[in-house]
C-alpha cells in the first residue's frame, strides 16, 4: 500500500540518517583522536585567526585551543585563577614581560632556535626580553598607537600636530580609544615629556590635558566601538589609533589614514613566550617558531582581528605589495626612530595613572 | 509513638524534597558570596592579595567621588529605565491582553518578545548603528526635514536608556500581560454596575489588582539593569561609568579582585534596599 511504502521508506530514510550521522561522528572521533595532542595559547584576539592557526595544527597534527585575552592586568587574573600547567604560550604586551619574568610566569628560550638577527633591530628589546643572560620572550609584532584620521573630513596638516587631540577644531568629532598607558603616554608625547622617564610629577600636567581631551572628545570606545565610530563617520579622528585601526580597512575605506605626528609617535609591541608551567615546551616552542617564521609572521600581520606590521623583516618576502602598502613598510626605518616606547609605571605610578584615567571617563 | 514517628518521616520527606534546592543555594550562591564578602577584606598590594582582614577597599569606594559618581549614574539610568519601561510596556499588555483577539494573543506576545531571540551583545552593537551619526535615526530625521543637521544619539546616556528600554519593554509586557490576564473581567464589570467609567476603573481597580506584577517586573528591571555592564559600555562610549563599568576596569585593567568585591557587595546592598522597599508588592501570592 501506498501508505505502507511512505512509512517504509521513512523508516529506511530514517536509520540511513542514523548510520550516516554515526559514521560523521565516528569521522570526528576519529579525526579528534587523531589530534590527540593539544597546545593551549592566552593570546590576543589577532591569534584566533584560523588562517594563521590551522596551517600549525595541521603541520604538526594538533588542535591548539586558544584562550583571547585583552589587557595584561585581565591575563594575569586568568594566569592566578589557572591551575598549574593549564598554559603553554603566552601572547604579552612587550613591555610588561618583566612582570611576567618577576610573576615566574614564563620559561627561558633557547636563544639558538630563535630568529632574533632577523628582527628589526628596535624590536628586539633585549631590556624587556633578556635577563640573567637568558632570553624569555621575543617580539612578534608591533605597531603605532598615534592617530588615525580621516583624510576627507580632517586637514593632514592638522593632524601633524599632538596638540590636535584636545584642540576645539574638532570637538564632538574625536574618539578616544579605551586604554589609559598609551592615551597617557601619547598626551606626555603631546606635552615634550618622554614616557620612559614619567613620574607622578608629570601627572597634574596630564590629566588636565586629558580633561581637555575628554571635553572635545565624542567618546572614549574599545577596539571594536572606536574603529566602527571611524569607520562609519561617528568620528573623524580616533586618538591612539593606527595601522591597527585602518590597515584592514584599506581596500574598503580608502580615507581612513593614520600618521605619527611631528612630535612623535607611541609604539606598540607583542611578545611571545612559553609558561614556565607548561607540560609540552618542545611543541610550544614549535609554535613560536612558527609564529616567527616569515610565513606566520606575514599571517599574523594580516590576521583578521587587526593588522600590524611584523617583528621579523623577513616577512616582507611574503607580503604582497599592497599589504606591505597598508602597512607602511617602507616608512618604518623613521617611524621606528620617531616612536617612543609605552610609558612602564611601577606599580603605585600605574594605579594613580588609572585613577585620573578613571576620573577622566567620570567627567 | 507510630504517630510521631510518622510525622518525623513526614519531615525527612519533606527534608528530602528541598534538599537538592538548598545544596544548589548553597554551592552556587552562600559559598560565592561568603567569598566574596572574604575577599572584599582583603586587599590587593603590588601584585599580591594580603589575606588580612580591613575595610580599605570601601573606605576606598566611598572617599573617590568618581567612584561615587559611578553608583550616582547607575541609580539615575536604573530608575529612568525602570520607569519608562513600564510606561511602554503597560499600554502594550494590556492592548495584548485586552484588544487583541484571544487566537492573536500568542503570536502578538511572540512578536513583542522576538528581540528577545537575538544575542544581547548583538543587539547592542546593532543599537549603535541605528543611533550613529549617519545610522538610520538620522537618515530618517534628516530626510523628514525634523533636523537640520544629525543629533548626537550614540554614545550619549540616551542611547544606554534607549538600548535598556528596548530590552526591559519586552520582559515588562511578560509580567504585565501575565498579571492582566489572571485578572477576573468581574472586577470590572462590578464596578461598572457601581457606576464607575473607563478611567476610574483603570485607577481603582486595574491597576491596583495589577501592581503586584508591575512590581515584580520592575524589580527585575532595576535588578538586570543597575547590574548591567555590557549595554552602557556599548552604547554610552564611556562617557561616564555606571559601577559595573568600575567594577570592570577593578578586575580587567588592574586584576584587583579586592576592590572589585567591596564595589560588588555595595551594589548588592543597593539591590537588598530596593528589595525591601518593594517588599509589600512582591509578594507571589494574590492578596
Amino acid at each position: 500500500m501506498p501508505g505502507n511504502t511512505r512509512v517504509s521508506l521513512g523508516r529506511r530514510a530514517f536509520l540511513g540518517g542514523m548510520a550516516a550521522a554515526g559514521a560523521a561522528a565516528a569521522g570526528l572521533r576519529a579525526g579528534r583522536a587523531r589530534a590527540a595532542e593539544s597546545l593551549n595559547a592566552l593570546v590576543w584576539c589577532d591569534h584566533t585567526d584560523p588562517a594563521l592557526i590551522r596551517p600549525f595544527e595541521e603541520a604538526f597534527d594538533v588542535r591548539v585551543n586558544l584562550k583571547e585575552y585583552e589587557g595584561t592586568g585581565t591575563a594575569f587574573s586568568i594566569i592566578e585563577q589557572s591551575a598549574p600547567g593549564d598554559g603553554d604560550v603566552f601572547v604579552i604586551d612587550g613591555i610588561d614581560v618583566p612582570r611576567a619574568v618577576d610573576a615566574g610566569i614564563l620559561a627561558p628560550l633557547p636563544e639558538e632556535e630563535l630568529p632574533t638577527a632577523d628582527l628589526f633591530p628596535e624590536l628586539v628589546m633585549a631590556e624587556s626580553h633578556v635577563r640573567d643572560g637568558r632570553t624569555w620572550a621575543i617580539s612578534e609584532k608591533f605597531g603605532y598607537n598615534t592617530i588615525s584620521y580621516n583624510r576627507e573630513k580632517v586637514d593632514p596638516a592638522d593632524v601633524m600636530d599632538m596638540a590636535v587631540i584636545w584642540s576645539e577644531k574638532y570637538a564632538g568629532r574625536i574618539a578616544i580609544y579605551d586604554y589609559y598607558l598609551p592615551i597617557i603616554g601619547l598626551v606626555a608625547i603631546g606635552l615634550g615629556k618622554k614616557t620612559s622617564e614619567l613620574t607622578e610629577a608629570d601627572l597634574p600636567a596630564i590629566r588636565e590635558k586629558l580633561f581637555q581631551m575628554k571635553k572635545v572628545a565624542k567618546l572614549v570606545g574599545d577596539v571594536v566601538a572606536s574603529q566602527t565610530a571611524l569607520a562609519t563617520g561617528e568620528v573623524d579622528i580616533l586618538v591612539g589609533g593606527g595601522e591597527w585601526v585602518t590597515a584592514g580597512l584599506a581596500a574598503e575605506k580608502p580615507e581612513l589614514d593614520w600618521v605619527l605626528p611631528k612630535q612623535g609617535g607611541l609604539r606598540w609591541s607583542q611578545s611571545i613566550g612559553i609558561f614556565a608551567d607548561s607540560t609540552r615546551k618542545d611543541l610550544a616552542l614549535e609554535f613560536v617558531k612558527y609564529i616567527l617564521s616569515p610565513e606566520g609572521q606575514a599571517r599574523l600581520a594580516t590576521s583578521s582581528c587587526y593588522w600590524a606590521m611584523p617583528a621579523n623583516r623577513r616577512a616582507g618576502e611574503v607580503l604582497t605589495p599592497q599589504q606591505k602598502a597598508a602597512l607602511r613598510w617602507d616608512d618604518q626605518p623613521a617611524y621606528l626612530a620617531r616612536a617612543q616606547l609605552y610609558p612602564a609605571p611601577d606599580a603605585e605610578l600605574d594605579a594613580r595613572m588609572q585613577d585620573i584615567w578613571t576620573e577622566m571617563l567620570q567627567q | 509513638m507510630a504517630a510521631v514517628r510518622a510525622a518525623r518521616r513526614q519531615r525527612l520527606r519533606g527534608f528530602a524534597f528541598v534538599l537538592p534546592a538548598l545544596l544548589w543555594t548553597a554551592a552556587f550562591f552562600l559559598l560565592p558570596f561568603a567569598f566574596m564578602v572574604a575577599m572584599s577584606l582583603w586587599r590587593r598590594v603590588g601584585g599580591r592579595i594580603l589575606e588580612s582582614w580591613t575595610l580599605e577597599n570601601y573606605a576606598d569606594f566611598f572617599g573617590r567621588p568618581h567612584f561615587l559618581e559611578g553608583l550616582a549614574n547607575s541609580l539615575e539610568i536604573t530608575l529612568t529605565v525602570t520607569v519608562i519601561s513600564v510606561l511602554f510596556a503597560y499600554p502594550l499588555a494590556w492592548i495584548i491582553a485586552e484588544k487583541v483577539p484571544e487566537r492573536w494573543q500568542r503570536a502578538a506576545l511572540m512578536l513583542a518578545v522576538l528581540p528577545f531571540w537575538t544575542s544581547y551583545v548583538v543587539r547592542s552593537y546593532a543599537w549603535l548603528l541605528v543611533l550613529a551619526h549617519d545610522g538610520v535615526v538620522n537618515r530618517a530625521l534628516l530626510a523628514v526635514g525634523l533636523v537640520e543637521a544629525p543629533l548626537v544619539l550614540a554614545s550619549t546616556r540616551t542611547a544606554t536608556v534607549i538600548g535598556f528600554v528596548h530590552f526591559f519593554v519586552m520582559l515588562l509586557t511578560l509580567t504585565i500581560y501575565a498579571n492582566l490576564r489572571q485578572l477576573s473581567p468581574n472586577y470590572a464589570r462590578a464596578a461598572a454596575d457601581l457606576g464607575a467609567g473607563p478611567v476610574r476603573i483603570f485607577l481603582h481597580v486595574i491597576l491596583p489588582l495589577t501592581l503586584p506584577g508591575v512590581m515584580v517586573g520592575a524589580f527585575l528591571t532595576f535588578v538586570l539593569a543597575i547590574g548591567d555592564y555590557v549595554t552602557p559600555q556599548i552604547l554610552g562610549g564611556n562617557n561616564e561609568l555606571v559601577l559595573p563599568q568600575i567594577i570592570m576596569l577593578q578586575i580587567g585593567r588592574r586584576a584587583d579582585l579586592p576592590s572589585a568585591s567591596a564595589m560588588a557587595i555595595v551594589l548588592m546592598a543597593v539591590v537588598t534596599l530596593v528589595y525591601f522597599a518593594c517588599a509589600r508588592w512582591l509578594r507571589l501570592e494574590r492578596a
